[in-house]
């Protein structure tokens, strides 16, 4: 981590988007995770997606739990709203501000300790919701901050770096998000910022839960030999499904594909996915074949990442309560409140 | 044994079996006689349980518009065989039993002081009708066609009031009127002049309404402008988010896109349901949740982040029996202490203590105002009592002019024409800062929400003084609330009184008839009805103000009054504890019996001094 204050000032020559932001409009304050931690490239990866789509900074609300990864939120899109809640409960607290104002882009930030032990129902049940939103696991299979215990995503067999061998099964996220049924779930690696930028941005234009687990090697706690959540252990095991090219609704499709070998999905909002097959055995369309795929690559040793599961026409949660197009935020007293004849007609009826 | 003769004045229990059908009928019997201008108070005392166990209603008849219980009973409607040595056993003496005479019992069951008014009901029912679901269900308009005729009840009220209940289901009205003809005419025929009980037509209901607490409370969500409820089922609460989804269905619909201008969440527990509350206040929608003990203990981390990072919240504490599981279904006033002191570290929470159903919807939508206006968790502090009965009480009051407070937020034309925001600086005085909502302004007024320790402007910092600057504005923030809250009632005694009482909640109905009746004994006593917490400062020149003063409550360890020691500093020896904690709702006969006892006392005392 470093102490010294950003500069405001930034090169005359920065490129800016379609906004007139830079790169530098997205950031946040200063990182205080240890140097070379995973979650550091995925906040520059969630910058990167945020200037490439040309979202408004302000119109993104950011949310996390506890832990390193929850800290995240601080680093980047410094105008956005942040919400750092209690450990385990981002979930409730977006789905509740979601609730409020259905027009902003919810981003939920979250970790292996806080999204598989202590928020495991949180993160089912609001998947379960199809709360529109993106949920980022950065998944190091380790909790961090209090020094180097198991997480609940940590393999069985897998060493800790204080030479203890975790006896207890892993639960696999990207798994149960596609049985709970997220219609947006892909798994990256910090370590390639090639592979997770689209995932990011099609996950931000993915109108539905879209749920991300990045593993996110912990350089301090759990990047050694033994553990199977180490750069060096996942560059050896990464099994990337697809390599996925995110096309705005406006532009054309003029890159020419090689038939058979590219997937093209149009979403909701006009935007067009571009899949490069890379296992020809892969369908990201249905959620039987993925999940088999999922356990045999898991059964091989091996760390399927890419774009596993995506439903190109989500329903949300707004769609399911039937809540009106507006934000509930901005109604205001004449549509919220029924009045004092009405409440005289109520009380008739109680007599 | 003289028969007890009264007018107007009298309490009848029904006594079932749960899941028998029972509620319906006892409801028409409770809302006849409200037809006939007297006054009821009634109360449900049920089981954990959907069928099979014990259950009562108790409908207290009172001319004078009495609207606690009064404790005893003079008519008991004996149904349930489980529980009839006790039910026979609690009947006043000179009072009267109606039971199911189609068997014969053995004199030892029945009772030599009460008048028997024995009805062959099965035996009746078993005649009339041919399907045996209704032979059980006709069972009870039968009993009541029955006191309807001891008690002079006017049979058009009540075949009204059946025709009411089952409008747009009319194939039931005829075998309901069936039913309770057959009851009424078998007391004309058979128990002529048998009961001394009676009802007589007067206007002593007004225009009162008569609901129950969690409707009431809906019914406040509604109108304070509630546009999100996320909940977990849980008695005694659970009504509160399905009355506030039945009459937004009603009230909040869009007219053109028939959208909802509302959301109602059932969380996957209390702890997701006040992370919705907080997430949708955070973001400016008007959010609540309902809850009850367990509910709120599962909460308390939430609280503790909503009261440091001031997110407001209304949050519906229906109590029940503690601690545990307790009692489920009994009421109780137990959790004042975990509702104010919510979360670990040092908080504090404003509760407000509504005394039924009116107060419960007048508090549900000034606790919106309130926790918006102070930016923190408001509780309104209902219980079983006041949620699950109906009560008679005055109509709900909605002024024509009346805005919602949507408190200190920031808009972004506010932050435009330059003004200083900070999320959490004191710019008023008041020690209530300035918000503003995500989504507001390109590069002005975002902040981070955290319940780490933060400074002015809500950044993170472990600096001591800064903590401690947010901690002491937190304290001037809760004095602030201290004028905002709902401020006591006080009703001073006709003459100087030496002694007080203190009280709250659904204690009020009994505590006023107690009062009366304790005037009448000679016993002068000054009274005040709390209504929030924090307490304003006349709670403390009322209480220096008596040599000592009763303070009556609903549970063990005198919760309240543990509250008022340790916030105003008060000489615990000055407070004399009235408790009532047996789960079911104070009695005005107890409160009178106990402080009665108490001045009896100290008068001895004083003359042998």
């Amino acid at each position: 981590m470093t102490y010294i204050t950003k500069p405001k000032l930034h090169h005359p020559g920065l490129a800016t988007n379609k906004l007139g932001f830079t790169h530098r409009d997205y950031e946040g304050r200063i990182s205080t995770l240890c140097a070379g931690c995973g979650h550091d490239s995925i906040s520059a990866a969630v910058i990167q997606a945020c200037f490439e789509l040309d979202i408004e900074p302000h119109r993104v609300a950011k949310l996390s739990g506890i832990g390193c990864s929850s800290k995240t939120p601080d680093y980047f899109l410094g105008q956005s709203h942040g919400f750092n809640a209690v450990h385990g409960r981002m979930p409730s607290v977006l789905t509740g501000a979601n609730l409020a104002n259905r027009e902003l882009i919810y981003l939920g930030v979250s970790g292996d300790g806080d999204s598989a032990s202590i928020g495991f129902g949180q993160f089912v049940h609001c998947l379960r919701r199809g709360v529109n939103m993106v949920y980022i696991c950065e998944n190091n299979g380790v909790y961090g901050l209090t020094k180097g215990q198991f997480s609940a995503t940590a393999d069985k067999g897998s060493k800790a770096k204080s030479g203890a061998i975790n006896a207890d099964s892993p639960i696999d996220l990207v798994s149960l998000a596609i049985m709970l049924g997220a219609t947006f779930v892909a798994r990256g690696f910090s370590g390639d910022r090639k592979q997770l930028v689209p995932l990011i941005k099609a996950a931000i234009t993915h109108q539905g839960s879209a749920v991300l687990d990045i593993i996110s090697p912990c350089v301090t706690f759990n990047n050694h030999a033994g553990s199977t959540k180490s750069f060096d252990f996942v560059r050896a095991h990464n099994e990337a499904v697809n390599r996925l090219d995110y096309v705005p609704a406006e532009k054309e499709i003029t890159v020419d594909y090689k038939e058979g070998s590219t997937e093209i999905v149009r979403q909701h909002d006009g935007s067009v996915l571009k899949l490069a097959k890379l296992r020809s055995d892969y369908d990201p369309s249905s959620r039987v074949a993925a999940l088999a795929h999922l356990q045999d690559r898991q059964e091989a040793g091996e760390i399927a990442t890419g774009l596993l599961f995506l439903d190109p026409k989500p329903e949300d949660l707004h769609g399911h309560l039937n809540t009106i197009d507006a934000p509930l935020n901005r109604l205001g007293q004449d549509e919220l409140c029924p009045g004092a004849d009405a409440l005289e007609a109520v009380n008739a009826e109680y007599r | 044994m003289q028969p007890i003769s009264a007018t107007n004045d009298f309490v009848v229990k029904f006594a079932n079996v749960n899941g028998s059908g029972s509620a319906s009928a006892n409801e028409l019997f409770a809302r006849a006689v409200l037809r006939m201008g007297v006054p009821v108070a009634s109360r449900n005392i049920f089981p954990s349980n959907i069928q099979g166990l014990p259950t009562w209603y108790e409908v207290r008849v009172s001319g004078e518009g009495w609207l606690g219980r009064r404790g005893g009973v003079d008519l008991m409607v004996a149904m349930n065989p489980q529980t009839w040595d006790k039910d026979v056993a609690s009947i006043d003496p000179g009072g009267y039993l109606l039971y199911d005479s189609t068997k014969p019992l053995p004199a030892a069951k029945l009772r030599k002081d009460v008048t028997l008014l024995p009805v062959p009901l099965t035996e009746m029912c078993n005649r009339a009708y041919s399907d045996p679901r209704q032979r059980q269900l006709f069972k009870n308009i039968t009993y009541i066609g029955a006191l309807a005729f001891l008690l002079g009840i006017e049979a058009t009220a009540v075949q009204w009031l059946i025709a009411e209940q089952f409008e747009g289901k009319e194939k039931l009205i005829a075998p309901n009127l069936q039913a309770f003809n057959l009851g009424y005419d078998y007391a004309r025929e058979h128990l002529k002049n048998a009961c001394l009980l009676k009802l007589a037509r007067t206007d002593k209901v007004g225009n009162r309404i008569f609901i129950g607490g969690n409707e009431a409370a809906a019914l406040g969500c509604v109108w304070g402008g509630a546009a999100v409820c996320a909940w977990y089922p849980i008695t005694p609460s659970t009504s509160v988010a399905e009355y506030f989804t039945k009459h937004c269905e009603r009230y909040r619909v869009d007219p053109v896109s028939k959208k909802n201008r509302y959301a109602v969440v059932q969380a996957e527990d209390e702890i997701a349901a006040i992370g919705m509350v907080l997430g949708a206040n955070w973001n400016g929608a008007r959010a609540f949740t309902a809850t009850s003990g367990p509910g709120i203990s599962l909460m308390q981390e939430f609280f503790g982040f909503a009261y440091y990072a001031e997110v407001p919240a209304v949050v519906f504490d229906v109590q029940r029996g503690g601690p545990s599981t307790g009692m489920p279904t009994r009421t109780q006033q137990s959790d004042l202490l975990l509702a104010a002191y919510a979360g670990h570290g040092d908080t504090k929470h404003v509760l407000l203590f509504p005394e039924d159903p009116r107060e419960a919807f007048e508090f549900a939508a000034a606790a919106f105002d309130l926790a918006e206006r102070l930016q923190t968790p408001v509780f309104v502090m209902s219980d079983l009592d006041i949620a699950m009965n109906d009560w008679l009480c005055k109509p709900f009051v909605w002024e024509k002019d009346r805005k919602l407070d949507r408190g200190k937020v920031m808009t972004a034309e506010d932050l435009e024409a330059g003004k200083t925001f900070g999320r959490y600086l004191d710019v008023d005085g008041d020690a209530i800062p300035y918000r503003t909502l995500p989504g507001t302004h390109p590069t002005l007024g975002a902040y981070f929400t955290r319940g780490s320790s933060h400074d002015g402007q809500a950044r993170y910092t472990e600096e001591g003084t800064l903590y401690v600057a947010g901690m002491q504005r937190l304290l001037k923030k809760f004095e602030t609330a201290k004028s905002l809250v709902p401020q006591p009632v006080e009703r001073s005694a006709k003459e100087k009184a030496k002694h007080g009482v203190i009280y709250y909640g659904s204690t009020s109905g009994a505590m006023n008839e107690a009062l009366d009746t304790l005037e009448r004994q000679g016993f002068r006593l000054d009274a005040l009805r709390v209504r929030a917490f924090p307490f304003p400062e006349n709670v403390i020149d009322f209480i220096n103000a008596h040599e000592s003063v009763f303070l009556v409550e609903q549970n063990r360890d005198a919760q309240l009054q543990k509250l008022l020691v340790n916030e105003c500093a008060i000489d615990p020896a000055r407070f004399i504890s009235i408790l009532h904690y047996d789960g079911t709702p104070i009695t005005a006969r107890f409160i009178t019996g106990t402080i009665a006892d108490r001045l009896k006392l100290a008068k001895a005392k004083e003359a042998a001094e």
